[in-house]
């Protein structure tokens, strides 16, 4: 099953992630979204980070999901290439993210990413399983 | 798909097109694009005139829901997109100012010319490439300790040039005096305020970028003038970049407060990113008050950069920036809200003016123009693809009657930025910026690549309209012969 697909967006950049679970929507978001900046070959797990979140539904917690993780990237120099979220529900998401701090001599970033947006957002319920669209600013 | 457009847009003139009003039930005001038939062509498949059509939702819009000449799709507005709220009961929306709070341009003009420059350009952009921190990742040369970072927010550029980084002429030559008084560190989060520290004084990545540029042509001498531009062949800086990644935190923190308010207010939205709230709201008020902090860190940003590019400039050249003539032609932000008078079926009005993605046009005589300006009026800056030219330009009564005293920003995006990866290469983009003559460094080859001229509209296209369209005057053009970017 494909994990993501992108798509074109005249100024920025827009994913479609599928899953057979919310839970898998959420992971492949992510790492769509980290295919986006860097080679995620390159990218070691060694270093785990846990993350909680709450929202008011679904589709905010996805976009909150993102932004934490482009928080930590843009703050903080982190690149994850793995996620497991151990608890999904419509308020309130706990995950771990797991990467390492960049290394400009390994890794090359390819783009930017400012922040996912609400933009045309929409998570939906497929025949077998879940998608979700994403339009994210670069 | 831009003959679907055609059908749900009406031609007043060559220049202007009006949205219907029922083109989506709940418009609350017309559109209105300014665009001719060889760029509405160009608009294609892009969704942007359907978000012009959003924008016209908002709650107390005033006017039309207008875009700019460089139209093209963003997230919530369109980019271009202009649109003024009714202090008393209209709405503000983070979603008319965007992530990238106070994105916005500075130009300096110099006393030296093409001949001085040439010779030296390859020592110049690579001290620059060093000089001025760029890139993901990258942290400023300026070492904040966690108790000055209020006085940025809360001050600006002043904060800059009181700590030693520019002159005070710099200021009286930026939109607001670099600072706008509203501003309140309390609205903003700590996680907001963590962000901003180390990112001071950087460039940043994606469009963003230092330029050195030539004046080419110049189509308003008197204005040319009066900005210190005399002659072409003269040398000019261009510097493009925003409030990094606090800008992005602060919309990303209000987005949430809005999402919540549109609820407790009852506003209807045909899209989430357009979440707003009664500018006269503890909601409203407080966005605008965190907006007010990262705009002022966007010109403590951009004078900071100033300060390090006149300094490469003095070793470079042994002679001080005031023997240079670096001095400010001005500063103008392009992603902001505004409380400003206009006005209105006659009557003066206080409006909440969205500019995302469009630059402020005050015409001559006007009180904000600077003084030394306003016989001709505020300059307008528009920076093109870094292979192509930029342009200054001049506000007009036009646009102060037509668009809250708004114009173009730059070129617009035509072509995505997978597009652009797929259809080019690095290589083939760095070998058509030599042949043009054009010295560069960039942190990441990708952005070289995303950048390239041919992933937009020719700017030349974008001022021609606006000034046909009378909405800003054409000023001068100018080439790049060098540039950094992230």
């Amino acid at each position: 099953m494909t994990k993501f697909e992108i798509i074109d967006h005249t100024a920025d950049v827009g994913l479609v992630v599928y899953g057979s679970t919310r839970k898998e929507v959420f992971i492949n978001a992510a790492i769509g979204m980290f295919s986006l900046i860097v080679d995620p070959g390159k990218v070691s797990g060694t270093q785990q980070l846990e993350i909680t979140l709450d929202a008011d539904d679904y589709e905010e917690l996805l976009v909150a999901w993102l932004n934490e993780l482009l928080y930590l990237f843009d703050a903080e120099n982190f690149i994850f290439s793995q996620f497991e979220i151990s608890r999904l529900n419509s308020d309130s998401l706990t995950a771990i993210a797991y990467g390492e701090k960049i290394d400009l001599s390994r890794h090359e970033i390819k783009t930017q990413i400012k922040a996912a947006t609400y933009h045309q957002l929409k998570l939906k319920t497929e025949d077998e399983g879940f998608s979700a669209q994403i339009i994210l600013d670069v | 798909m831009a003959s679907y457009w055609k059908n749900a847009l009406r031609k007043i003139d060559n220049c202007r097109w009006e949205l219907k009003p029922d083109y989506k039930p709940g418009m609350r005001v017309p559109g209105l694009l300014y665009t001719d038939e060889s760029m509405l062509e160009q608009i294609g498949d892009d969704q942007s005139p359907e978000q012009v059509a959003n924008v016209a939702f908002l709650p107390g819009i005033v006017g039309k829901s207008m875009a700019m000449p460089d139209i093209h799709w963003g997230y919530g507005f369109p980019i271009g997109g202009v649109a003024a709220t009714r202090v008393s009961d209209g709405v503000i929306s983070p979603g008319g100012v965007g992530f990238d709070i106070n994105c916005g341009v500075r130009l300096l003009r110099t006393n030296l010319t093409e001949a001085d420059i040439k010779p030296r350009i390859e020592q110049i952009i690579t001290r620059l490439f060093t000089d001025i921190p760029s890139g993901i990742g990258s942290e400023g040369r300026i070492k904040l300790k966690s108790n000055q970072i209020n006085g940025v927010l809360r001050n600006g550029a002043k904060w800059a040039v009181e700590e030693g980084y520019g002159e005070k002429d710099d200021l009286e030559l930026t939109e607001d005096g670099g600072c706008l008084k509203w501003a309140d560190p309390e609205q903003v989060s700590e996680r907001a305020k963590k962000r901003a520290i180390p990112q001071l004084g950087t460039l940043g990545s994606g469009n963003h970028f230092l330029e050195i540029q030539i004046v080419d042509e110049i189509y308003h001498p008197a204005a040319a003038k009066a900005f210190g531009v005399e002659e072409t062949g003269q040398v000019l800086i261009l510097i493009h970049t925003g409030s990094r990644g606090f800008g992005y935190q602060v919309c990303d923190d209000y987005l949430k407060t809005m999402g919540k308010a549109i609820k407790k207010y009852g506003i209807e939205l045909p899209d989430r990113q357009l979440a707003c709230a009664p500018v006269k709201s503890p909601e409203g008020e407080a966005y605008l008050a965190a907006m007010g902090c990262a705009a002022n860190y966007a010109w403590a940003n951009r004078q900071c950069i100033t300060h390090w590019t006149r300094q490469t400039f003095a070793d470079i050249f042994g002679q001080s920036p005031q023997e240079l003539g670096l001095r400010m032609i001005y500063d103008v932000a392009h992603n902001i809200a505004k409380i400003e008078e206009h006005e209105v079926e006659g009557k003066k009005l206080s409006v909440c003016v969205h500019r995302k993605g469009a630059t402020r046009a005050f015409p001559a005589g006007h009180p904000a123009v600077p003084a030394r300006y306003r016989k001709v009026g505020q300059p307008v800056l528009i920076p093109g693809d870094m292979g192509r030219c930029s342009y200054v330009a001049v506000g007009t009564e036009t646009a102060m009657k037509e668009t809250f005293g708004s114009t173009c920003h730059g070129a617009g995006r035509v072509k995505s930025r997978s597009a652009a990866k797929r259809e080019l290469s690095s290589a083939e983009v760095a070998s058509e910026l030599k042949e043009k003559g054009i010295t560069f460094k960039v942190a990441s080859k990708s952005s070289l690549v995303e950048e390239a001229s041919q992933a937009y509209k020719d700017v030349s296209d974008v001022v021609r309209v606006a000034d046909e369209a009378g909405i800003s005057r054409k000023v001068l053009k100018a080439r790049p012969i060098g540039v950094i970017k992230g």
